[in-house]
């Protein structure tokens, strides 16, 4: 970013000690001060933030797998794909397809009938169709106007109208759910509170994407040439690479990503009109903060960004819960006014 | 500047389109003037603010839409009285008008103020954060106005008969086209320029860059809030719903059919907008291949799709290259 001129360099630090003063004084509010909230403080109450604490990882797990394949994306191709949250949606519609088409019962599906394949089965034809969808979304409307971010940008938020449209067309308006396979639909109590396996199972397969995601990318040549990509497009091309290979197999996992979040999250919530919007604004968040590109900036936002979320409506004084949402937009003001790229962005 | 210097062929051409706009409620029936120009005019003065932030400034914003649906809710709050829903404060309208234009303003500094270190692509996303953010505030906190919104909201006395508001808002859209223009000329105007083109240089000649960019982010976000006004008594209510992602998005796509480098463009964008939104259920054939008005998004994708394919300046640069005057100065859409 821009370095101030001179006379804003004194300001500089400011940013930085009121982030700091706002940490510990939220610290201190949920630790000692928060009587009254729906949760209480967290030392009359250790079973309830315990709850809380496991609720905002998990949800993180779910974030960062929704983010990561956007972040991967952006990160070498500069192409911010707002078609994100339909390939999202459109996984998740596909897969509840799949799953009921494996039971063979449309509606009340019970845990019980559902074995680990029908899940993991819906899981990757949702993903796989996404992936397909979004290859072909770059093949024809990015692959020729590389470098023109905006159009870009514009071209992906054209595709998110009528993808947005033709799934409300094909799947209706009424939400749907995804369900969990029996195996893992049960509770387990910590410190005296119920809490459900799901979330720790889906909590389970974010961190296998996470590692596999490291893995490809650290461990891999084609991950080598991704990085070495991400650094500097235009030396990895003089080198002899075939970038827009790697471009269009970036495209393909970044979308199968969004997929495998699209399937997680219908299991999670459901999935319903309007879902794609909100979750590319949860990628989008998550990138903010993290900063756009970097795997471990999506990871940390997404931490951060799920901490947030479950702790809000716990903390927040019972009259004040419907302010949850406020503490969103707090966290990303004061994440920007410390570090306007974002907690591990680079400068565009 | 000299008068002679004004009279360009394209200044002519505006006036006489403002001239035909002022003389179209004798020659239009008042639907086509109450209902497609009234909110052509209200959609393009929202989408100008859209396009001025890119032209001048290099901020593609997402947020106008917020503006104009918190200066909506800001009336409703301030004039109601005794309503289901809202503040209710019971105030006279004109003290509602300010209110509204007030508190839209403020915001708008806030909220430029915080993105006014972003550019490109960084600004564009945090701008759709602000706009999806501000959804939820108004969809769940219910004492300014929750789920259901704010019903019935009379306009002010003197807009009562429907064509005044239309006047009203081409008066508005008149000024905000000049205003606009003129400002590219001042002193603030030129230093914004440069802050699109350099921000590191403007910064070391001693300019305050990201209070730049705050101020032109608070002048868009003020003039979004007179559109946002014109809409919420046209329409006589407001909900969230009307501010959500898909609106947001739909007000971006007004601003890119016309084409972001071009003011005018902006109100010739809402024109084929609200076009294909009336009439597109009259086509013939059109039940046919099933696009209905229901997959009116369907229709409107595609349009943004085609002529962002064709050409990235949206109608405006279409006319132009069919003119063979293309210019090499894209505005906000720069490659």
């Amino acid at each position: 970013m821009t370095p101030a001129p001179s006379r804003l360099a004194p300001l500089r630090r400011p940013p930085v000690w009121v982030a700091t003063v706002v940490a510990v004084a939220v610290a201190a509010w949920v630790l000692f001060l928060a009587d009254g909230t729906p949760a209480g403080a967290a030392v009359d109450d250790p079973g309830r933030f315990l709850v809380t604490v496991l609720d905002g990882i998990t949800f993180a797990g779910l974030l960062f797998v929704a983010a990561s394949g956007f972040t991967l994306i952006f990160g070498l191709m500069r192409t911010v794909n707002m078609a994100h949250g339909s390939l999202f949606l459109l996984a998740a519609y596909v897969a509840i397809r799949v799953q009921e088409a494996m039971v063979g019962r449309s509606r009340n599906l019970d845990p019980a009938d559902v074995g680990v394949l029908d899940w993991l089965v819906p899981l990757l034809a949702g993903a796989g169709v996404a992936a397909v969808l979004g290859l072909l979304i770059q093949q024809v409307f990015l692959q020729w106007n590389e470098g023109q971010e905006m159009r870009q940008t514009l071209l992906t938020l054209a595709i998110t109208v009528v993808l947005a449209d033709q799934m409300l067309r094909e799947f209706g308006g009424l939400a749907q759910r995804m369900v969990w396979p029996g195996g893992v639909t049960h509770f387990f109590s910590v410190l005296g509170e119920r809490y459900a396996v799901t979330r720790i199972f889906m909590l389970a397969i974010a961190v296998l994407v996470g590692v596999l995601l490291w893995l490809w990318l650290n461990r891999t040549s084609v991950g080598m040439v991704i990085r070495a990509g991400v650094d500097d497009r235009q030396m990895v091309r003089g080198l002899g690479i075939n970038i827009r290979r790697v471009f269009a197999l970036t495209f393909l996992v970044g979308s199968f990503l969004a997929g495998v979040g699209g399937v997680l999250g219908a299991s999670f919530a459901g999935a319903a009109p309007g879902t794609d919007g909100n979750w590319l604004l949860n990628a989008l968040v998550v990138v903010i903060i993290g900063g756009l590109g970097s795997l471990k900036g999506a990871a940390a936002g997404s931490l951060l960004y799920g901490t947030v979320v479950a702790f809000s409506p716990a903390y927040l004084p019972a009259q004040y819960s419907y302010y949850a949402i406020i503490m969103t937009f707090g966290l990303l003001a004061l994440v920007l006014a410390v570090r306007p790229n974002g907690l591990f962005g680079r400068p565009a | 500047m000299k008068l002679r210097e004004h009279l360009t062929g394209e200044t002519l051409a505006l006036a006489g389109l403002v001239l035909v706009l002022a003389l179209l409620p004798s020659l239009a029936t008042a639907f086509f003037v109450n209902f497609v120009m009234t909110q052509t005019l209200i959609l393009g003065l929202a989408a100008a603010t859209i396009v001025f932030l890119a032209k001048y400034g290099g901020m593609t914003s997402l947020a106008q839409l917020l503006m104009f649906g918190i200066a909506g809710f800001m009336f409703g709050n301030a004039a109601l009285d005794g309503g289901a829903r809202g503040l209710n404060l019971g105030w006279h309208p004109w003290a509602a008008v300010g209110f509204a234009i007030l508190v839209t303003t403020l915001v708008a500094f806030v909220l430029g103020a915080v993105a006014s270190r972003t550019t490109g692509i960084y600004f564009l996303m945090l701008t759709l954060v602000y706009g999806v953010v501000g959804y939820f505030v108004f969809a769940q906190i219910v004492e300014i106005s929750g789920p259901g919104g704010i019903t019935s909201i009379q306009r002010p006395e003197l807009l009562g008969p429907p064509v005044r508001l239309y006047y009203a808002g081409l008066l508005l859209s008149v000024l905000a086209y000049a205003g606009f223009r003129m400002l590219g000329r001042t002193a603030f105007g030129l230093a914004l320029q440069g802050v699109r083109d350099d921000p590191v240089r403007m910064a070391s000649l001693g300019f305050n860059v990201p209070l730049h960019r705050a101020l032109a982010f608070t002048l868009a976000g003020f003039v979004a809030g007179l559109a946002g006004l014109l809409n919420v008594w046209w329409n006589g209510q407001i909900d969230p719903a009307s501010i959500s992602i898909g609106p947001t998005l739909i007000l971006l796509i007004i601003a890119v059919i016309g084409g972001m480098s071009s003011l005018a463009g902006a109100w010739l964008g809402a024109f084929v907008y609200v076009l294909v939104l009336t009439y597109l259920r009259d086509l013939p054939l059109v039940d046919r291949i099933g696009i209905t008005e229901a997959r009116f998004n369907t229709v409107i994708g595609v349009i943004v799709l085609v002529i962002m394919v064709l050409s990235p300046e949206g109608l405006t640069g279409i006319v132009q290259r069919l003119r063979g005057t293309t210019r090499k100065e894209l505005g906000g859409i720069r490659p």
